[in-house]
């Protein structure tokens, strides 16, 4: 694939988290739907204000504990039942209480294994090139103490002037065009 | 919470006038001086003399590890004083100790959280890092004790030509399980939490090798809304499976004892008073940890005294469940009518190791548990500096009374011994703290030491005032 050139996006910085969510705001009314705020902390407002709600990771993290559960279970009784089936102070081969606490381990081991890793593959990390990091004023502020809205170029209601305009029209520190 | 009695200086700028408390941040911080504050300890050019000094010491005491490790490899466990009928020694000792310190890392990071406690977010990092170092030094001692620690994969299951298999209907092999992944959750959790602060540091470090570094370390996070919405709930969700995770590992290792047919041992409170008591070590080791720490890199604005005076009150609280478990096993081995209860507990008191008890009673219970409830103790560093060390000796000297007494005069008096750790023994348990703290310092020069993410939360300038109301105004009128 050829790199891609040209714009990525029009990226606003603001001072405030408040500034922030109300731009996010203004630009959803306006039917912006590809932009993305980036803040030093979460911020829940403006993932309000983006209708962002669901994440799908407490279901990665049921399915995860799940098969931990079964895996831990299911190992544990094969072993003692049939592959390795040992005769000790005449306990039941099946004797399942002893089983509890391996196979409990084994689903927080995998529910957390899972939560974490599928929390980065959600937001696609490791991603260590992002056509945001050319802005001049990204990597200063974005982790430190600034918050950025970036109405991105794909979006078909994306017009160079007019999107500017937009922007500029919530009193932003800076507009700044990010190439990819 | 209300304060009985006199505030001390109320005009003293770190107590909040409405609640005669200790702030939990100091007035007057932004979102840029928090993060100048902790990212500076990190990227600075100049690493402190008191540091290298420091880390020097600690890496000369960790030396003990290599030599008594290497000896140990060399010549076996009986250069260890373990013999017959005390086959637990320091190595189970030291075991559990090391394990219950980490405990508290894993409380601060994950119970906190989930009780919405957000004073811990400033300590919650390195108890965290004091929890994994602490698990490292805690998992050596099982395995060096199998005697023959390069074989120690035998304990995992997987298809081998012997055709064995673990055997899951003994405690110790539920103790594989619950280490190993206590451990690796540990880990999970510490690295997700350090990932936004990773990338702050990428942003102000300046030598192209930090840059690198910490930018690999933050796997390219940018801040973005939906991945802070994905990421706070993955937190939640690790820190709701710590929470179980943490009672059930210091349960399981309870159950080591707890299942075997000893006197002293085979009592159904060892679960509840081992994950008290350790909490309560843990707490200490925080603020054995803590104390230096604020007062060496100047953190006094980010870890308050109110942190200490809560911590104080956490140990309190572990301490009197402590109390209470040492005051029912004595109870019950009165209660149980059992002969053998009875001497075991004669024994522990006033045997011929009787002693080891009462220095127990003496540091966990007699020392903390009477000073802690004034305030003023609990606000005074120095004081819970040097209560942190009694503590930790306390809850050692708790494993040496519970894993000793019961083994060395066991149910046929023909086969009583006794118990002597070697100079072995001893070298590898201070070449542990060297460990630890080689681990520690190097996490405290190179890694964000106080969460600065979570620290910004807590600043006032977080407030979005009149909740996008004019926002929605501005919307109507330009649609």
């Amino acid at each position: 694939m050829p790199p891609r050139e040209g714009i990525y996006g029009l990226l606003a910085e603001f001072n405030t988290p408040g500034e922030l969510v109300q731009a996010t705001k203004l630009a959803y009314g306006a039917g912006f739907r590809r932009m993305e705020s980036y803040t030093p902390y979460p911020v829940e407002e403006a993932a309000e204000a983006l209708h962002f709600h669901k994440t799908r990771v407490p279901l990665i993290c049921l399915l995860g504990g799940l098969m931990g559960l079964t895996t831990g279970a299911l190992l544990e009784i094969w072993i003692n039942v049939w592959g390795f089936p040992l005769n000790l102070r005449a306990m039941p081969l099946f004797s399942w209480p002893a089983f509890v606490v391996p196979a409990y381990e084994w689903t927080i081991l995998f529910s957390g294994l899972s939560t974490c890793f599928g929390m980065l593959a959600l937001n696609g990390l490791p991603q260590l090139y992002h056509p945001l990091f050319n802005a001049p004023n990204f990597a200063d502020g974005a982790s430190t103490d600034k918050f950025f809205l970036c109405l991105e170029a794909n979006d078909p209601r994306f017009d160079r002037i007019e999107t500017r305009k937009l922007l500029e029209s919530c009193s932003p520190v800076s507009v700044v065009e990010v190439q990819h | 919470m209300a304060t009985q009695g006199p505030i001390p200086e109320i005009d003293d700028p770190m107590i909040d006038p409405r609640t005669g408390e200790y702030a939990v941040i100091a007035p007057g911080h932004t979102f840029k001086s928090v993060t100048q504050k902790v990212a500076g300890i990190v990227l600075t050019d100049n690493t402190p003399m008191g540091w290298l000094g420091g880390l020097f010491l600690a890496a000369t005491v960790a030396m003990g590890v290599v030599i008594a490790v290497t000896w140990l490899v060399l010549k076996g466990v009986g250069i260890w004083g373990i013999t017959i009928p005390g086959a637990w020694g320091f190595a189970i000792i030291n075991f559990v100790w090391w394990i219950g310190i980490g405990h508290a890392g894993t409380l601060i990071s994950a119970i906190l959280l989930l009780f919405k406690q957000t004073w811990r977010n400033s300590i919650n990092r390195f108890a965290e890092a004091m929890t994994i170092f602490a698990v490292c030094c805690a998992a050596m001692f099982p395995l060096l004790h199998i005697g023959r620690p390069w074989l120690g994969y035998w304990l995992l299951p997987y298809p081998n030509s012997m055709n064995v298999w673990p055997q899951f209907r003994s405690p110790l092999a539920w103790d594989v399980f619950a280490v190993s992944t206590y451990a690796t959750i540990s880990i999970v959790f510490w690295y997700m939490g350090m990932i936004p602060d990773f990338g702050t540091l990428r942003d102000r470090a300046k030598s192209p090798l930090a840059k690198y570094a910490y930018g690999m370390l933050a796997v390219g996070w940018r801040g973005s809304t939906r991945h802070w919405i994905r990421y706070e709930s993955a937190s939640l969700l690790l820190a709701g499976l710590s929470t179980p995770l943490v009672l059930s590992v210091h349960t399981t290792i309870s159950f080591d004892f707890a299942v075997a047919a000893m006197a002293g041992w085979h009592t159904t409170i060892f679960p509840p008073y081992f994950v008290a008591g350790a909490v309560y070590s843990g707490f200490a080791m925080v603020l054995t940890l803590a104390i230096p720490i604020r007062k060496f890199y100047h953190l006094e604005d980010l870890v308050t005294l109110r942190h200490l005076d809560n911590m104080a009150k956490v140990m309190l609280a572990t301490g009197s469940i402590v109390g209470y478990g040492y005051g029912m096993e004595v109870f019950m081995s009165w209660y149980s009518a059992s002969h053998w209860e009875y001497f075991m507990m004669w024994n522990r008191m006033f045997g011929p190791m009787g002693w080891a008890y009462w220095v127990l009673i003496l540091t966990n219970l007699a020392i903390p548990l009477t000073t802690l409830w004034s305030r003023k103790l609990r606000v005074n560093a120095a004081y819970l500096f040097f209560l942190s060390f009694v503590v930790n000796i306390g809850m050692w000297f708790e494993r040496f009374v519970i894993v000793v007494t019961s083994l060395y005069r066991d149910y046929l008096p023909s086969s009583w011994g006794t118990y002597r750790a070697t100079k072995w023994d001893y070298m590898l348990f201070i070449g542990t703290w060297g460990l630890f703290s080689t681990l520690f310092l190097l996490f405290a020069r190179f890694a964000p030491m106080v969460p600065m993410s979570e620290l910004r939360t807590m600043l006032p300038q977080t407030k979005i005032s009149n909740g996008g109301e004019d926002a929605k105004a501005v919307v109507q009128e330009a649609i």
